[in-house]
């Protein structure tokens, strides 16, 4: 067991660790933060996707070791309080979710690219969220939201 | 109208919780002191256990207990039950082999679960799992559905291959009008088989109280009252009274959640031996081989025409993979759900179908989204395209010629069913309208010239959910009735919950029940909360699947409300001294007609609650009703799917250019939602038509086992879509609500193939068997493989 | 996932001197494919040596004809540059084509490259561009580095520091999906080069290869067309459920021809 010390949505923490945990086995089974999912075990489909110091990870592909002294933000970090994200309102606006089990990791994912792109096409939009399956939303509104929500964000800077 | 309420494209309600990560799914509960379960499951499709050595296991660090399926056979424990039986053509009941919660003596499939090892944390559970000496004797294992029933086969059960061979339809019938065709167009096609994977991964934590003596499953279902049913009675033998299920949120289903399955039985049969609530999630790698597979047919299909083009008869001939065991409802499946189907929208007098369904070594097949009726459209929908062909006919002049009149109905098919509403032509015309049909051969000659491969595709489909009158069901073979029940209690101060037997995984119910009740009762969506999928607070439920939660489950809220109104009416008489008869009720107001007395709903239901000034003689107190509704029939939702691809002819990539869908769901109560069903129906159709297959290898190992090899449709490989409506009300419920669950993957996977193949029509194709992946399409195109096409 | 002890070194001699002492550790770089492979099960090292920490070993730079590129930068880094976008933009292409985002915020070119999967981008490019790899022991030649299926010339204890890329006149990287996995069923780099055309195939074999048959054709002439009728045997060629080695054989081809026509 070792100790890890990291920040997680502006928090300090610090968890007990053996080498092979991974970073989300610390935010779902040590912190108790289980809004971030595990949807598969090839690191295909980023329900488990998180910002590790700004950029979107799969936390899932990630050892907890190696996020130590790491900020981490995950998706109940964004809100504040009962007002959404950005981004997470463009995801109610726009029917971007229907079971909500990949939908952490979707929003996690189209946050950076907004942060890269505010404007991005369609194409834009699907091509970015490779790493992202869903298996309810047929990504119709998917696609809508990122791209309300990247409009959102950067006419909220 | 409410402002929220019916026809309202209201946000939803349930999406605050999800958005911000408070979903609370099963793996995200833990529970004090819990323990992990990891099963060993077979690796080999077939063989004998010879023997089970878990002695180096046990003393792991941090195991608590293993357990075999000896141990389970100890106790007594049932196997898993069959919800539905099939009879033999000849009257005679289904094989219906025992289906054990773990195997005992044999494994049947990659999967098939050998041993539990419960240990302090999952990953110790994992490396005791590495001690188990396991001994299999390999047994030669059936794979392919034409295989299983050859002579000298490998029997997966002691009573051979064939669990059924049924039929439906008039055979004397359809042979004497095959006699009088002018043509006869033919088929041979395969359904593929699909896996559901909803992005939630199945889960189960099984607790037990011995202080009371309940038991505790979480659970990831599409129905707990129906596990705990099956559960209790048939495997665990624990009254309904001291079970509890609850299946919180759950992240999709499309069917691989109704079933009951060894993990869910095994959890809460363990809890009590060890003394601590025990957990089991699946890895990703283990719902590929235990969530219950779907389609996979082999089918052969004739349909008679006369010299104008209408359809004389048809024939079908099916065999139906079941996997290895039957899974709970999978005889329904081929049969009930499928061949009453095979009329589709057409006019087709005359039908007979023939289904054998079979046990391969391979994990059991049971409904996914659709359910035996994708299985029909695609069927119908291929060969109508083929007739078309061999008439030289247009493709839509050949369905509009055979369409059900729109003043038929209530129309009467030859397999059964009573469509009771529908208009195919104006679904078609807007499916037509909306791709654009008339501007298609500019389109195709435009990409003719960048050396690209254009094809259209029509399906025009019917489908029939809003399952089902129990009656009909029974008489049919189930083992349950498929009614639904609503709770609506309005609380003191005006408020409602309503508890529904159906639930929600990603549906909307929270927002959809909630319009509902606030369209009824006049009061604010902020008033009304929707409580789902626990058997301890709702009274009943047979869950959410065939697209009936609306029709059905929305149906038993709509008799809930009017008991309901029903009483505050009586209530609403007394404090205003007028007679009941002369009670109006409206926007939340209980007044007597013609005067301007009035009572709002929130005083009568505090009136209820404080009954100094009430009718106590005549009315108890309170303002709590129930409804169980049994539908009087199915509902027939049908439309037009219509797709556009191009195919690059160098690799032989498909893309889905287009796509129009103008469905017939029904009064819609929130088209926000309607449309989100039908685009994630969709994507489920084009990847069943393009991507997705479960392959087995002949030896019965799963060669498409994760999602690096089983494709997932992803956001760039699909478009936006064109998504409509052209209602007609369902008659013969009180909504008129049809369905729209299961509509987007039923009618889609015939529009794409049917564009796939319009696409490569100069290659003399005829029909290509699903998905038509690019390796398909090459070996089409490049000439030297016929074996991908006809 | 097996247990094991976890390094996270500061210096390369740190990190090479517990990697030979224990031939059972393994170098970590971004764990894109490795931690996959131990969640698996199917590796099973003693100890796991994470590089991040190595400072020198991350950074892009472009001088002397060539990009160099430290074995610990990100895929997302290397496609984002500026630098290699303007000297090598082919590979800053193939860089922000591999995996998904979230891969290329993780993964390294030294972890693709010492890994040496069969389906991996980036070998091709260091074959086709006729990369250097340079380790904390040597120098090795691109056509010296790639030995076989997950198999490369490092030595036990041996690390790659930097990979330097020659910038050549023309090249481009194509690449076909595999539909489920998205890694390369097929991927070709082409490259003009002073010395003549060189053409690296991925994904087709047990590992990265070149193809001498269109080198030699682009080499005459640099033209798609001139790859007409130049064929790669589909012998040897992988088969799964995805692929068969014929087709396989044959997108070889069509990559190689939209690689030189995306190159110009």
């Amino acid at each position: 067991m070792a100790k890890i010390s990291l920040t997680v949505n502006g928090k300090k923490v610090s968890a007990e660790i053996e080498g092979r945990t991974l970073l989300v086995q610390v935010l779902r089974e040590k912190l108790g933060m289980t809004g971030t999912h595990v949807g598969c075990d090839t690191s295909q489909c980023g329900a488990c996707v998180v910002h590790v110091d700004g950029k979107s990870v799969k936390s899932c592909t990630m050892l907890a070791a190696q996020a130590d002294g790491t900020a981490v933000t995950t998706i109940e970090g964004l809100a504040n309080g009962n007002e959404l994200h950005p981004m997470q309102a463009a995801f109610k606006e726009h029917h971007g979710l229907q079971c909500g089990f990949c939908t952490p990791g979707m929003v996690m994912s189209a946050i950076e690219l907004a942060k890269r792109n505010s404007n991005p096409s369609e194409h834009d939009v699907r091509e970015w969220l490779e790493g992202n399956i869903c298996r309810c939303t047929g990504y119709h509104n998917i696609v809508k939201a990122v791209q309300a929500g990247a409009q959102a964000m950067a006419a909220a800077k | 109208m409410a402002i929220d309420g019916i026809g309202a494209a209201v946000r939803r309600k349930e999406d605050y919780r999800f958005l911000t990560g408070q979903g609370n799914y099963t793996d995200d509960i833990s529970r004090p002191n819990q323990v992990h379960a990891y099963f060993v499951r077979a690796q080999a499709a077939h063989a004998k256990i010879v023997r089970i050595d878990t002695a180096k296991a046990k003393a792991a660090d941090g195991v608590v207990a293993v357990f075999t399926g000896a141990d389970m056979a100890a106790d007594a424990i049932g196997g898993l039950p069959c919800g539905w039986l099939v009879k033999n053509k000849d009257g005679s009941p289904m094989q219906e082999p025992a289906h054990p919660v773990l195997a005992v003596e044999r494994v049947r499939h990659v999967g098939d679960p050998i041993a539990v090892v419960v240990a302090e944390t999952l990953a110790q559970a994992k490396d005791a799992a590495e001690l188990l000496d396991i001994e299999l004797a390999d047994l030669p294992a059936v794979v392919g559905l034409v295989d299983a029933l050859k002579p000298g086969a490998p029997a997966v059960h002691a009573g051979g291959n064939l669990c059924f061979d049924w039929h439906i339809g008039d055979a004397d019938q359809v042979a004497a009008a095959f006699k009088n065709a002018y043509k006869v167009a033919k088929i041979d096609l395969v359904n593929n088989r699909l896996i559901a994977n909803p992005m939630e991964p199945r889960a189960a934590v099984g607790e037990y109280d011995r202080a009371t003596g309940e038991y505790t499953l979480f659970t990831t279902s599409q129905n707990p009252h129906v596990i705990r049913l099956l559960m209790g009675a048939f495997v665990l033998h624990i009254p309904e009274s001291r079970l509890r299920v609850v299946a919180p949120d759950v992240g999709g289903g499309f069917g691989s959640k109704i079933y009951h399955y060894a993990e869910e039985a095994f959890v809460t049969w363990a809890a009590p031996k060890i003394g601590r609530p025990v957990k089991w999630t699946a890895e990703r790698g283990e719902s590929f081989m235990s969530d219950a597979q779907g389609r996979d047919h082999v089918s052969h299909a004739e349909l008679a025409l006369d010299k104008n083009g209408k359809f004389l008869a048809l024939k079908v001939s099916t065999l139906s993979n079941m996997g290895a065991y039957l899974s709970t409802f999978a005889p329904a499946i081929p049969t009930y759900l499928y061949a009453t189907l095979l009329a589709g929208v057409y006019t087709t007098p005359a039908i007979y179908a023939e289904v054998k369904a079979v046990f391969t070594n391979t994990v059991p097949v049971d409904a996914y989204r659709g359910a035996g009726r994708p299985e029909a459209a695609f069927l119908i929908e291929r060969i109508v395209d083929i007739a078309a062909a061999e008439m030289g006919m247009d493709r839509v002049e050949i369905r509009k010629r055979n369409f059900i009149p729109t003043d038929a109905f209530p129309y009467q098919t030859p397999v059964a069913l009573q469509y009771d509403s529908g208009d195919y032509f104006a679904t078609l015309a807007g499916a037509m309208n909306a791709i654009d049909y008339a501007g298609f051969e500019a389109r195709r000659a435009a990409a003719k010239k960048v050396g690209k491969l254009r094809g259209i595709g029509i399906s025009t489909y019917v489908e029939a959910c809003g399952i089902a009158p129990s009656n009909i069901a029974g008489a049919l073979g189930a083992r349950a009735g498929l009614y639904e029940c609503a709770n609506v209690r309005v609380h003191p101060t005006g408020s409602v919950t309503l508890f529904t037997g159906c639930h929600s995984h990603g549906q909307g119910h929270e927002t959809t029940y909630a319009q509902l009740i606030a369209e009824r009762l006049g009061i604010g969506l902020d008033q009304i909360e929707v409580s789902h999928g626990d058997t301890n607070k709702i009274p009943f439920g047979m869950g959410t699947y065939g697209s009936r939660s609306l029709a059905v489950g929305g149906t038993a809220v709509v008799k809930a409300l009017d008991k309901i109104v029903d009483k505050a009416k009586k209530i609403a008489a007394h404090l205003l001294e007028a007679a009941e008869a002369d009670i109006e009720f409206k926007d939340g107001k209980f007044t007597v007609a013609g005067t301007d007395k009035s009572k709002s709903f929130g005083e009568i239901a505090l009136t209820a609650y404080v009954p100094h000034n009430y009718p106590l003689e005549t009315l108890e107190p309170g303002l709590d009703e129930t409804a169980f509704y049994d539908p009087k029939n199915f509902t027939f939702p049908g439309g037009a799917h219509i797709c556009e691809v191009e195919i690059d002819p160098d690799t032989g990539v498909v893309k889905v250019v287009d796509f129009a869908a103008c469905d017939d769901v029904g009064r819609v109560v929130n088209p926000m939602i309607v449309e989100g069903q039908v685009h994630g129906g969709l994507a489920q159709g084009i990847g069943q038509a393009l991507m997705e297959e479960c392959v087995y290898d002949d030896k019965g190992q799963l060669r498409s086992g994760s999602f690096m090899d089983y494709t997932m449709p992803r956001a760039d490989d699909l478009p936006s879509f064109k998504v409509s409506t052209a209602i007609t009300l369902c008659t013969h419920n009180p909504l008129g609500v049809k369905g729209v669950g299961e509509v987007g993957a039923i009618g889609s996977p015939p529009a794409v193939i049917n564009a796939v193949v319009d696409a490569l029509k100069d290659y003399g194709v005829r029909h290509i068997d699903m998905p038509a992946t690019p390796q398909k399409i090459w070996a089409i195109v490049n000439g030297g493989h016929r074996m991908a096409a006809e | 996932m097996y247990d094991f002890a976890y390094h996270k070194p500061a210096t390369v001699a740190d990190a090479a001197k517990i990697l030979a002492a224990d031939g059972d550790a393994k170098a970590l770089a971004g764990g894109q494919t490795l931690i996959p492979t131990l969640k698996q099960r199917l590796a099973k090292p003693s100890a796991v040596v994470d590089l991040s920490a190595i400072k020198d070993l991350a950074g892009i730079s472009v001088a002397g004809g060539k990009v160099t590129i430290g074995a610990m930068t990100r895929h997302g880094d290397v496609a984002a540059s500026a630098d290699v976008k303007k000297a090598l933009p082919a590979l800053a292409a193939l860089a922000d084509g591999i995996g998904d985002p979230q891969v290329r915020n993780r993964g390294t070119i030294g972890g693709s490259i010492a890994n040496n999967d069969p389906a991996a981008d980036y070998p091709a490019a260091c074959l086709a561009l006729g990369a250097t790899i340079k380790t904390n022991a040597r120098e090795i030649a691109a056509d010296a580095f790639f030995l076989g299926m997950f198999e490369t010339a490092l030595k036990p204890g041996e690390l790659i520091v930097s990979v330097s890329f020659p910038i050549p006149e023309k090249a481009a990287y194509v690449k076909f999906g595999q539909p489920a996995s998205r890694y390369a069923l097929v991927g070709v780099m082409v490259a003009k080069t002073a010395t003549g055309a060189r053409v690296a195939v991925t994904g087709a074999a047990s590992a990265v290869f070149r193809w001498s048959d269109a080198e030699a054709a682009l080499s005459k002439s640099w033209n798609a067309a001139s790859l007409d009728g130049v064929k790669v045997s589909p012998d040897g060629l992988n088969s799964d459920i995805h692929a068969a080695a014929d087709y396989r054989a044959h997108l070889v081809g069509v990559m190689a021809k939209r690689a030189v026509a995306t190159a110009g």
